[in-house]
C-alpha cells in the first residue's frame, strides 16, 4: 500500500509510542504519509531503521492523531498586538494541533474571499498547522445581510465553516436564509448560541455567583433559547447547525434530543466549560471573563457527560487571545475570552481521561476526527486529499500526529506560552501531560517540547 | 479586622461589633468643643469617586478631617480618569503618592477588589456597583442599635430594587452576622433569581410584612429601572411597593423607617412617612461620620492584632508588649509625630476616654523598620 518513496523526502521513525494509548508500536513516516504500523500490538514486528531515517524514540509516549480545532481566534488581520497568525498557529502546534479553524470576527471581518484567502495564506507561510478560515455569516458580522457565503467557498481557502461567532445570528429569518443557502457548498454555519435580549450588559452565569457579586447575570435559558430555535431550523430546511461552545445542562439535554431526531446537529465544548465553575468570578479576575461564562459544577457535570456520551461531538478551545490591558481593568470593562490551545489537550486530559469518561480513543476522536469531520477535512478529495485531518493513525493517512507525554503534572505558565497573550485562566494550576512531538504532514512543527521553527 | 473593608461579607462578629462600638465612642467626640482628634495626623485619605455621590463622599472627609488625615478628592471630573486612564494607573499613581487608604466609589461591580490588589494602603468600599456598600450597612445597623438596642433579634424589611442596590446586599450580610432577621419585599422582577440562597426571608406582599417589623428600610427606584420593564409604571410600583401613611399605621409603634438616600418623594417613600418622628434618615447622615471614623480609625491606626494575615503582626504584638504602659498616646495632642515617613505597621493612638472594647488601643506602638 505504501506509495513510492521519492528521493530527498524526509523518513521519520516513531518508536515505541502507544498510538491512542495502546500497546507501543513503531510508525513509519515517509514523505507526508504514515507508511508503516508496526509493533507488539500487531504483529510483533519491529520496524528497522535505515539510512536517511531519523528515528524519534517514543516509548511512554502516548500517540495521538493530529488535533483538529473547530473555534481558535487569530486576531489577524487587526489586532496583531493579541495574536497573529503565526503567533497562534505556533501556540497550536504546541498545543498538538495540526488543523486550527480561524474565526472570521477580526478587523475586517472575514466575510469575503479576500479576507479568508489572506488569513489562509498567513496560515500557509506560518507553517505550524493548517489554517481553515472560517467566514463570516453576514457581512460585518452585523447580523443584518448575509456575506458572499458562496465566494468565500469558492476561494482558495475553500471555506466549509461560516459563523457570526461573538456575535449571535439572532435573527430567525436570516439564520433559516444561511442555513439553506450552504447547503449548497456542503457548508455548516457555526451558531454562537446568545439571545441578545436576555443578555444585555451580561457579566456572569445568572445564578448564584450574579447575585451575590452584583454583576449582570447572563441566563442559561438565553444560549437554550437560540439552541432549541436552531437546531428546529436546521431540521425544517435539512441543513446543518453547528453550536460552538456549548455551556449550560439544558443545552446538552436540547441537543441530545435533537440528535435523537437524526437532525444534523454538531456541538462543541470549550476545555474551560469543562473544568472552570462560576466560582472563579468572586475574584472579580477578568481572566476568568469569557462568553459564554463559566457555570455551575452542575453544568461542568453535564458538559462532560455529553461530551463522553458523544451528544457533543467535540472539545473546541475558543482560544480568544487579549492584551493585558484588556484583562487589567474592572471585570465589566474587561474583554470576554481566555486562552487555550496550549493547554486543551492537558485539559481534557484531565477533565475526561483522568475521570474516566473517556479513554484516548475516545478523546482522539473528540479532539481530531469529529472535529475533522465538521470542518469537512476528513473527506477531501483530489488535489486536497494531502490536506485531510482527523484520519486514522494507519498506513496510507496523511502524518499528522501528536506524541503526547502523560506523566508530568507542572503548572500551567502563561508567560511561557507561544500565544502573544497571557490570558490563560489555567495559569499556575496543575495539570497532566505535555505535548512532546507534532507532526504536520510528516514534517515536525514541535520536537523535544520546542518549536522547530 | 482585614486589611481592606470591601465587602460586609468579610466582617466577622467581632470586627462588626468593634467597629459600631468604636463609633459610639467617636460619636461623643461631636459633642467636644472641638470636635477633631489628631489620631490619623499625616496619614492621607484619598477619596477616589468614579461616581457622583456627594453625600458620601463629603462624609468620608469629614470622618478623615476629623481624624486629622490629609484628605485628597479624586473625582472622575476634572482628573486623568476623563482622559481614559485606565484604573490600574490611577491606582499606581495614587500608590506612588503614598495613599495609606483609598476610598472609593464606582460604577462597576468588584473595582474596589481590583484596586486592592495595585495599591499597598487600606482599600474601602464606598459602593461599587451593584456589588457592596458596606460602610452604608454598618451606619444603617449603627442607627438601629441607637433607636432600638440590637440588631441582634431585630426584625429588618428591606424594600424594593433589590437586584441591583449594594446597600441591600452590604446589609443583608452584615444583619445576618449581627443576627437580626431580614425579610426583602420587591417585586420579582427587582429580586435575584438565586435570592431563595440568601439568609433571608423573601416576601411579595409588603402589607402583609409591615405588622411584624421593627424596621423598614426603603430602597430607592432608580430612574433607569422605571424604562427597562421591570414594573408596569411608576405608579403601580408605589402603591404596591411604596411606603405611605396608611402602610406606616401597620406598623408596631416602636418601628423605625430608614432610607439611605437620596429619596424620591411620592415614590418608594411618602413625604409624611419621611417627615415622620419614625424617620431615621436625618440620623442614618450623622451616623454615617461616626461609622466611617470609626473605620478609618480601626483600618489606619492600627488594628493589626485582629489580622491574622498582618504582614507585622506578631512581631506588632511583641512591640506592644514592650510598649505597655506608655500612656503617653492617650493624651490629645498625640500624634505629634507630623507628617515624617510612615513605616509599615506603625500605629499610634487616639482617643478620648478609651475604648471599652479595645483596652489595648492606649498603647503606642511601633513596627519593625
Amino acid at each position: 500500500m505504501s506509495p513510492e518513496r521519492q528521493p530527498g523526502q524526509a523518513r521519520w521513525l516513531v518508536r515505541g509510542a502507544r498510538p491512542l494509548g495502546g500497546r507501543p508500536a513503531d510508525i513509519m513516516i515517509e514523505g507526508a504519509l504514515i507508511t508503516g504500523l508496526a509493533g507488539s500490538g500487531r504483529d510483533g514486528r519491529e520496524l528497522v531503521s535505515g539510512p536517511g531515517i531519523t528515528v524519534v524514540e517514543a516509548s511512554d509516549l502516548i500517540a495521538l492523531p493530529g488535533l483538529v480545532d473547530l473555534h481558535t481566534h487569530l486576531r489577524e488581520p487587526g489586532r496583531e498586538d493579541a495574536e497573529t497568525v503565526a503567533s497562534g498557529t505556533a501556540a497550536a502546534a504546541l498545543g498538538g494541533y495540526t488543523a486550527v479553524h480561524a474565526m472570521a470576527n477580526t478587523e475586517p471581518v472575514a466575510d469575503t474571499a479576500g479576507v479568508v484567502e489572506q488569513v489562509w495564506r498567513l496560515g500557509r507561510q506560518a507553517g505550524h498547522c493548517d489554517v481553515r478560515p472560517v467566514g463570516a455569516v453576514t457581512a460585518g458580522v452585523n447580523g443584518s445581510q448575509l456575506a458572499e457565503l458562496g465566494a468565500m467557498a469558492d476561494s482558495a481557502a475553500r471555506v466549509r465553516v461560516f459563523s457570526d461567532d461573538g456575535r449571535c445570528v439572532a435573527d430567525a429569518t436570516l439564520m433559516r436564509r444561511a442555513l439553506e443557502y450552504v447547503k449548497a457548498f456542503d457548508g455548516v454555519i457555526a451558531q454562537h448560541a446568545q439571545e441578545p435580549r436576555l443578555t444585555q450588559g451580561a457579566q456572569v452565569n445568572e445564578g448564584e455567583m450574579s447575585a451575590r457579586l452584583g454583576l449582570a447575570g447572563w441566563p442559561a435559558v438565553a444560549e437554550e433559547a437560540i439552541i432549541a430555535r436552531d437546531c428546529l431550523l436546521a431540521a425544517h430546511v435539512g441543513s446543518a447547525v453547528h453550536i460552538c461552545h456549548v455551556s449550560t445542562a439544558g443545552s446538552v439535554e436540547i441537543i441530545r434530543w435533537a440528535k435523537s431526531k437524526g437532525w444534523q446537529v454538531t456541538a462543541e465544548v470549550t476545555p474551560h466549560h469543562l473544568l472552570l465553575t462560576d466560582e472563579l468570578a468572586a475574584s472579580y479576575d477578568p481572566v476568568y471573563k469569557v462568553n459564554p461564562p463559566l457555570r455551575t459544577a452542575a453544568d461542568v457535570a453535564a458538559l462532560r457527560a455529553g461530551l463522553a456520551d458523544g451528544t457533543i461531538d467535540c472539545v473546541a478551545t475558543d482560544h480568544a487571545p487579549h492584551p493585558a490591558e484588556s484583562k487589567e481593568t474592572e471585570w465589566s470593562q474587561a474583554s470576554s475570552g481566555m486562552t487555550g490551545l496550549e493547554t486543551a489537550l492537558r485539559v481534557a486530559h484531565e477533565a475526561m481521561v483522568n475521570t474516566g469518561l473517556l479513554d484516548w480513543t475516545a478523546l482522539a476522536d473528540r479532539m481530531s476526527a469529529r472535529p475533522a469531520s465538521i470542518g469537512r477535512l476528513r473527506t477531501l478529495a483530489g488535489d486536497q486529499a494531502q490536506l485531510r485531518h482527523g484520519c486514522p493513525i494507519a498506513a496510507g493517512s496523511p502524518a499528522n500526529l501528536v506524541l503526547y507525554d502523560p506523566e508530568p503534572i507542572r503548572p500551567v505558565d502563561p508567560a511561557a506560552h507561544a500565544s502573544r497573550s497571557r490570558n490563560s485562566p489555567f495559569a499556575g494550576m496543575k495539570l497532566p501531560g505535555q505535548v512532546v512531538a507534532t507532526f504536520l504532514r510528516g514534517a515536525p512543527t514541535v520536537l523535544d517540547g520546542r518549536l522547530t521553527s | 479586622m482585614n486589611r481592606h473593608l470591601i465587602s460586609a461579607a468579610d466582617l466577622s462578629l467581632d470586627d462588626a461589633v468593634a467597629i459600631l462600638d468604636t463609633a459610639e465612642e467617636l460619636a461623643h467626640l461631636a459633642e467636644r468643643p472641638i470636635p477633631k482628634l489628631p489620631t490619623l495626623r499625616g496619614r492621607t485619605v484619598v477619596n477616589l469617586f468614579y461616581e457622583d455621590s456627594t453625600r458620601t463622599r463629603i462624609s468620608f472627609e469629614a470622618a478623615a478631617k476629623r481624624l486629622s488625615a490629609d484628605v485628597i478628592n479624586f473625582s472622575a471630573k476634572g482628573s486623568s480618569v476623563a482622559k481614559g486612564e485606565s484604573l490600574k494607573d490611577t491606582a499606581l499613581t495614587l500608590q506612588a503618592m503614598g495613599a495609606d487608604a483609598v476610598v472609593v466609589r464606582h460604577s462597576a461591580s468588584g473595582a474596589p477588589h481590583r484596586l486592592a490588589r495595585w495599591v499597598s494602603g487600606s482599600v474601602i468600599n464606598a459602593g461599587d456597583g451593584t456589588h457592596e456598600h458596606p460602610t452604608q450597612a454598618l451606619l444603617d445597623a449603627f442607627t438601629m442599635r441607637r433607636r432600638l438596642g440590637g440588631p441582634d433579634g431585630l426584625r429588618v424589611t428591606i424594600v424594593g430594587d433589590i437586584l441591583h442596590s449594594r446597600v441591600a446586599r452590604s446589609n443583608v450580610w452584615l444583619l445576618r452576622t449581627l443576627g437580626a432577621e431580614v425579610t426583602l419585599v420587591a417585586p420579582p422582577t427587582l429580586l435575584p433569581v438565586a435570592v431563595d440562597g440568601w439568609p433571608c426571608s423573601v416576601s411579595y406582599d409588603f402589607d402583609s410584612v409591615l405588622p411584624a417589623s421593627d424596621v423598614v428600610m426603603m430602597l430607592r427606584v432608580q430612574h433607569e429601572r422605571m424604562s427597562d420593564a421591570f414594573f408596569p409604571s411608576v405608579r403601580e410600583y408605589s402603591r404596591r411597593y411604596g411606603l405611605d401613611g396608611d402602610r406606616m399605621a401597620l406598623l408596631p409603634d416602636h418601628a423605625i423607617v430608614m432610607h439611605p438616600g437620596p429619596m424620591n418623594r411620592g415614590v418608594e417613600i411618602a413625604a409624611e412617612v419621611a417627615d415622620s418622628p419614625r424617620s431615621t434618615i436625618v440620623e442614618q447622615v450623622t451616623n454615617g461620620v461616626s461609622v466611617r471614623m470609626a473605620v478609618l480609625y480601626l483600618l489606619l491606626s492600627g488594628s493589626r492584632e485582629h489580622d491574622g494575615l498582618g504582614e507585622h503582626g506578631v512581631a506588632e504584638k511583641d512591640a506592644e508588649k514592650h510598649a505597655a504602659g506608655n500612656r503617653e498616646a492617650d493624651k490629645p495632642e498625640a500624634g505629634k509625630r507630623g507628617a515624617g515617613k510612615r513605616r509599615a505597621g506603625e500605629r499610634e493612638l487616639v482617643a478620648a476616654g478609651g475604648n471599652p472594647s479595645r483596652p489595648r488601643t492606649g498603647a503606642r506602638t511601633r513596627g519593625p523598620a
